[in-house]
């Protein structure tokens, strides 16, 4: 007897399981990780979700497509503008409309802008996230300025909605090309900040160099994209290899590094953001002239088939499966959420490192969870 | 491989698949006992490759119950996409692919989830978004009447 109550408190045979979430600061939403503990050391990660699952994709069957965008602003609402990109894709492709070169630039110049706020909230909370509170308002102060372009142009700032079939809602503010060579200006000269405050501090090495290493040959297994996959190698740029939209005419870079540790996914975004705003300079001086939507009939019926779109997101690849069935409503819509996708890889990742690091590993990663949910 | 030689090799593997193509994809049709030594080879075999699974999607065919996956090469970069289904609406089973392409493991859970197919072989089939009183949502037949309005 007395060996056995031994056997249990020697540390080897302890296994705490530990609840982070659903309401953690540091996962940003209603995520639930279920830690197993050995000691410090994770053992294993298992993320429960469907918090907030809102049954998207069976919504999507019973409205049409127009409305369909406006859900998918809800799914990733920091990068709401591509998403709503994504479906406008796939109906002009189904429906094999030809959009005019402004709209396409539009679109393109409104994506960017879109990337550039999402990783700056991420890269906000990130540093939040490991203790640098000075990030946060450092974040969000520019992003302000982003916002208040959308503002102006889509009446909105967070969930725009601005895309439609066959165009944009409305036509672009006649302040928009200034505001935004004003804020690439004033942000040219705030990103080396960032990486003064954060990049190059050693507290924030120690705690993101070799830390939750991805393999490239597992980023491919695992499906991970976005600046995630492409800190471990994948080449997995949609921008690249499928251009739509603008992206055919404009050079930038594909941010491609080999480490795949925490380090690496961070400083692939910071990257990406200085190409976003290579991308804006090429196309905010020669905007062209034309109409702003191609008129579409009222009632948008897609001819019977099946039709796939995919596009970059902040996070990574974003897929629409449309079936269509000649109707006004989709038979079926499935999307390849990219967060829902990334989030299966934590586990192996987090594995064998200290619960601290899971942290980390997490925020590096750049979850949204109502994409996951749905 | 362009379309044209895709469709040759995949009549090299079987000749009794059928495949159609499609105005984005070569789509291949093939029964759920065929489907797994299928898989393997597309992910194995020296002349395709596909290691990249980038979209598994449960569909409700009406009759029947089907899986759909989006395959790419990301040494070739061609795309397949691979059909299956299964008439079987009481007790649908299909194989798992989560031993071939890691991302399947949350994919399939979530069709599981939604769509109620099980997969055989797979590491861990619980219910992901829901609780285990729910029905199966994405089925046509599906009747919820106290969230779902009907006009």
């Amino acid at each position: 007897m007395e060996e056995k109550v031994k056997n249990i408190t020697t540390e080897e045979q302890q296994e705490y399981v530990i609840n982070m979430g659903p309401q953690h600061p540091s996962t940003h939403g209603v995520l639930r990780l279920v830690v197993s503990l050995k000691g410090e050391t994770v053992k294993s990660v298992q993320p429960h979700i469907g918090y907030i699952h809102r049954g998207i994709e069976k919504m999507c069957e019973s409205i049409t497509y127009p409305q369909v965008i406006h859900l998918t602003d809800r799914m990733d609402y920091l990068s709401a503008h591509i998403n709503n990109e994504a479906v406008c894709l796939a109906v002009e492709k189904a429906l094999e409309v030809e959009i005019s070169d402004r709209i396409k630039v539009i679109r393109t110049l409104m994506s960017e802008l879109t990337r550039i706020q999402s990783h700056q909230l991420w890269w906000a909370s990130f540093g939040m996230d490991l203790g640098g509170l000075t990030c946060f308002f450092y974040g969000l102060r520019d992003r302000e300025k982003i916002l208040d372009i959308f503002e102006e142009t889509c009446g909105s700032r967070m969930i725009v909605s601005y895309n439609c079939p066959g165009g944009v809602m409305y036509d672009l503010h006649p302040d928009f090309a200034k505001k935004v060579k004003e804020f690439i200006r004033y942000f040219r000269k705030i990103l080396p900040e960032y990486n003064q405050l954060l990049t190059g501090n050693v507290i924030f090495h120690e705690r993101s160099k070799g830390i939750g290493n991805l393999s490239l040959e597992d980023a491919i297994s695992f499906g991970i994209t976005g600046p995630s996959g492409r800190a471990s190698g994948f080449s997995c740029d949609v921008r690249k290899h499928e251009p739509y939209s603008a992206y055919d005419r404009v050079t930038f870079k594909e941010i491609l590094y080999t480490q795949g540790d925490t380090y690496h996914r961070y400083v692939a975004r910071i990257e990406e953001m200085w190409e976003s705003m290579n991308i804006i300079e090429q196309l905010i001086d020669n905007i062209p002239e034309g109409p702003f939507a191609v008129k579409m009939k009222p009632v948008i019926k897609l001819p019977e088939g099946e039709y796939y779109q995919r596009v970059e997101t902040a996070r990574g690849e974003l897929g629409v499966y449309v079936i269509s069935d000649g109707n006004k409503n989709p038979y079926r819509v499935k999307f390849r959420s990219p967060n829902f996708v990334n989030l299966s890889v934590l586990n192996h990742i987090a594995k064998g490192f200290k619960i601290a690091d899971l942290v980390a590993i997490g925020g590096s990663l750049d979850l949204v969870i109502p994409d996951i949910d749905r | 491989m362009d379309k044209i030689q895709l469709g040759d090799f995949l009549i090299s593997l079987d000749k009794d698949l059928e495949i159609k193509e499609g105005k984005q994809f070569t789509e291949v049709s093939v029964p759920p006992e065929k489907l797994y030594s299928l898989a393997r080879m597309l992910r194995e075999r020296e002349e395709v490759q596909f290691d990249f699974l980038y979209c598994l999607s449960g569909v409700d065919y009406g009759q029947d119950l089907g899986v759909v996956y989006h395959l790419r090469s990301t040494v070739y970069d061609h795309s397949v996409v691979l059909k299956t289904r299964t008439s079987d609406r009481e007790k649908p089973q299909l194989d798992s692919v989560s031993d071939i392409w890691k991302t399947a493991d949350f994919q399939e859970r979530e069709v599981f989830d939604l769509l109620g197919i099980k997969f055989t072989n797979h590491p861990d089939l619980r219910r992901l978004f829901l609780d285990s009183t729910w029905g199966f949502p994405l089925r046509k037949d599906y009747a919820d009447d106290i969230n779902i309005v009907t006009k």
